[in-house]
Formats: C-alpha cells, structure tokens, sequence
C-alpha cells in the first residue's frame, strides 16, 4: 500500500537527519505540539525560522563586510541565530552558532568570516532537508495516512 | 463540556522578543490547557498588567530608595487577570531580570509569579532571578515538561483567591479535575474512534508511536 510505503520512507529519513545531527530532540517536541486544531504548526515555525536566518544571515554578511567590524552587533545576530535554530532543533547550525559567539568574544573577524561560511552552508543544509521532510509529510496526509512519529529522539 | 474548565482556565503572559519563541511558548501553554497573551517587551507587559509609571514624581531621584510606590500612578489596578508571568532573560531595553524586579516593587504585581527563560546557563544569573523572587528559571529550550512545572506556582497564588473567596472554591476544584483528568490522559494513547487516520506500525517496524491525526484529547479550544 502507498501510505505504508511513504511513511516508511518518511520514517527512514527523518531518522537519517537525527542520526546525522541535522535535527535534535526539539524538533521532535515541535512535532508533539502538532495536532488536529493546529495541523500546520510544524511548518509555521519552520517557516518562520528560515525567514528569521535569512534575514540575520543577510544582517551578518553586511555586518561583517564593514572596515569597522561591530562585534557587539554581530553578536547579537549570532544570538537570536543561535536561539532560533536551539528552538526548533536545528542542533548543527546552532553548533556553529556557538563557535561564532567564542570568535566574536576574541573579535577575530577571520574566525567569524570562517563561520559565516559555514553557519550559511548548515543552515542551507537543514533547509533542504526540512522541505524534503515536510513533502513526504505532505504526500502522507494526501494519501489519507497519519504521520509517524520518532519517540526515541524526544 | 470541555467549555465549562474555561472559567478555571489560568492565564498566563509570555515576554519573549523572539517571535519564534512566541510561537512555541504559546503552543506549548495552550497545548497545557492555559489561556495566553503574548508580548515582545517588558514595557508591553508592564502595560497589559495595568502598570503605569507616574512620571510627576521622578523628580527626586535621590531620594528614590526602597519603595517604588511613590511613582505608581494612583490609578493602578490589575486589569486583566493573569496567573503567571513567564519571560525570557535576554531582551533589548527592559530584560527578563529588569522586569521581575519591577513587579516584585510594584505591590500589586508582586503576588503575581514570576518565571525566567533563558538560553544561557548561567548560574550567577539564576540566583540572581532565583533571589529576586522569580519562581522557577527554565533553561530554553522550553519543552513540554518544563510547562507542567508551572501549574503549581499559579495554582499557589490562586489558594490565595480562595481563601479571600471560599464560596468559590469547590467550583474551582471541580474544573482544576477535570483538566488534570484530561491531562493525565493524553499521556496514554487510547485506540477507539480513530481507526481510519491512526496507522499501527506493529508490521516489521520499530515501536514508533504513530502520532494520531486527530488528537481527541484536546480539552481546550481558544
């Protein structure tokens, strides 16, 4: 059966993207607040968290881009990064984000230019694979099936 | 049926300026049960309790010492009740900390319990909140668990209502069971009218719970 098939699949991969430590167990706390008067939930704050990053990313590009780098600013980006990607479980960007605060602290602007880099490749990474997730979802309900869920990751 | 634990619903005022954090403060309040308004600023909340800085007697800061209510508008009254004020420790202008103290200076806000979030652990910070009179200091971020520890704070400063009001006291004690009885049940996953959208996943695969498309534990609806 088609449902059976998709959430095996769906099962497989979200188990994939917690093994790999693209997610951790906020994620999962996320999908537990999820439920019929709030179907969508996941994917609201989902949204809203590739909104903010972009947005912070864009700021820490141009922050970083000054002849006088404002390390208190960028920390502060660093910050709300940090704690956007801690909520919804975003384990790896938020370990970058960690390493950048320690680089801001030394103000080494190649060190921060370095996590920048890499805070942006994470983050694309979580975003692809996120979208991918919330399509098999999408295909599950459209078949009439009810999402799985990983509890050991709670 | 459900409506009728409305009446006993507690309300509880987040502060976060993250609206991420928003979000999943409000889920997870409202997913316990409690009535929400959320605020991005300590000012907006000091504004929703119905506290107002008198600005005529900010002339004398000097003499400014202990009590604040000096500089508390005369007018000042709760205007909407809330149960629990649960903010996050690092916010621009007024932070979590900035806030606690404000209400614990204010001698109609005192009373209201106070929680802090914080993303950092930091100890100093903790005692600090702790000795200021917050309640409890959760570190973010916030889960499902650290909400069930906030009942018992709210239902502390309400034996305070009920001992003011006694006549009120066995109808609050019936709608507090019935939502603990609800609560306690969406802990088990029962197995009746859902056939058709739950899937069990006993067929080869791992022990998963499958979480239910319709969640027919759900007490509440704001």
């Amino acid at each position: 059966m088609e449902v059976d098939q998709l959430q095996r699949s769906f099962l497989e991969y979200s188990r994939l993207l917690f093994h790999e430590g693209f997610l951790d167990g906020q994620f999962s706390q996320l999908q537990l607040l999820q439920d019929e008067s709030n179907p969508d939930f996941v994917f609201e704050v989902v949204s809203l968290f590739f909104e903010d990053s972009e947005r912070l990313l864009n700021d820490l590009t141009i922050a970083l881009d000054q002849q006088n780098v404002d390390f208190k600013k960028i920390d502060a980006h660093v910050h709300q990064l940090k704690g956007s990607s801690s909520s919804i479980g975003a384990q790896r960007v938020k370990n970058v984000c960690i390493a950048f605060r320690n680089f801001c602290d030394e103000q080494n602007v190649e060190g921060c230019l370095r996590c920048l880099q890499q805070v942006k490749q994470e983050y694309l990474l979580v975003k692809t694979k996120l979208e991918a997730q919330l399509r098999l979802e999408q295909q599950i309900v459209a078949a009439g099936g009810a999402i799985p869920m990983l509890n050991e990751f709670c | 049926m459900g409506m009728a634990a409305a009446d006993a619903q507690f309300h509880v005022l987040a502060v976060d300026d993250s609206l991420i954090d928003r979000k999943l403060i409000e889920r997870l309040l409202k997913t316990s049960s409690f009535q929400v308004t959320t605020v991005d600023s300590g000012s907006k909340a000091l504004e929703f309790l119905g506290w107002h800085h008198d600005e005529e007697d900010d002339d004398d800061d000097d003499e400014r010492s202990n009590s604040n209510e000096v500089f508390v508008s005369p007018k000042n009254h709760q205007e909407v009740e809330v149960n629990l004020v649960i903010t996050d420790y690092c916010m621009p202008g007024m932070t979590g900390y900035d806030l606690l103290k404000k209400m614990k200076e204010s001698s109609f806000l005192r009373n209201i319990p106070v929680v802090i979030m914080s993303s950092e652990n930091v100890p100093s910070r903790i005692n600090r909140c702790l000795e200021e009179g917050a309640e409890e200091f959760i570190l973010k971020p916030v889960r499902l668990s650290d909400v069930n520890k906030l009942r018992p704070h709210m239902m502390k400063s309400k034996c305070k209502d009920i001992i003011q009001n006694p006549q009120n006291q066995e109808k609050q004690d019936n709608n507090e069971l019935i939502q603990s009885q609800s609560q306690s049940q969406q802990t088990s996953q029962p197995n009746n009218n859902t056939s058709n959208k739950r899937k069990s996943m006993d067929e080869g695969l791992s022990p998963d719970r499958t979480r239910p498309r319709y969640n027919d534990m759900t007490v509440m609806s704001n």
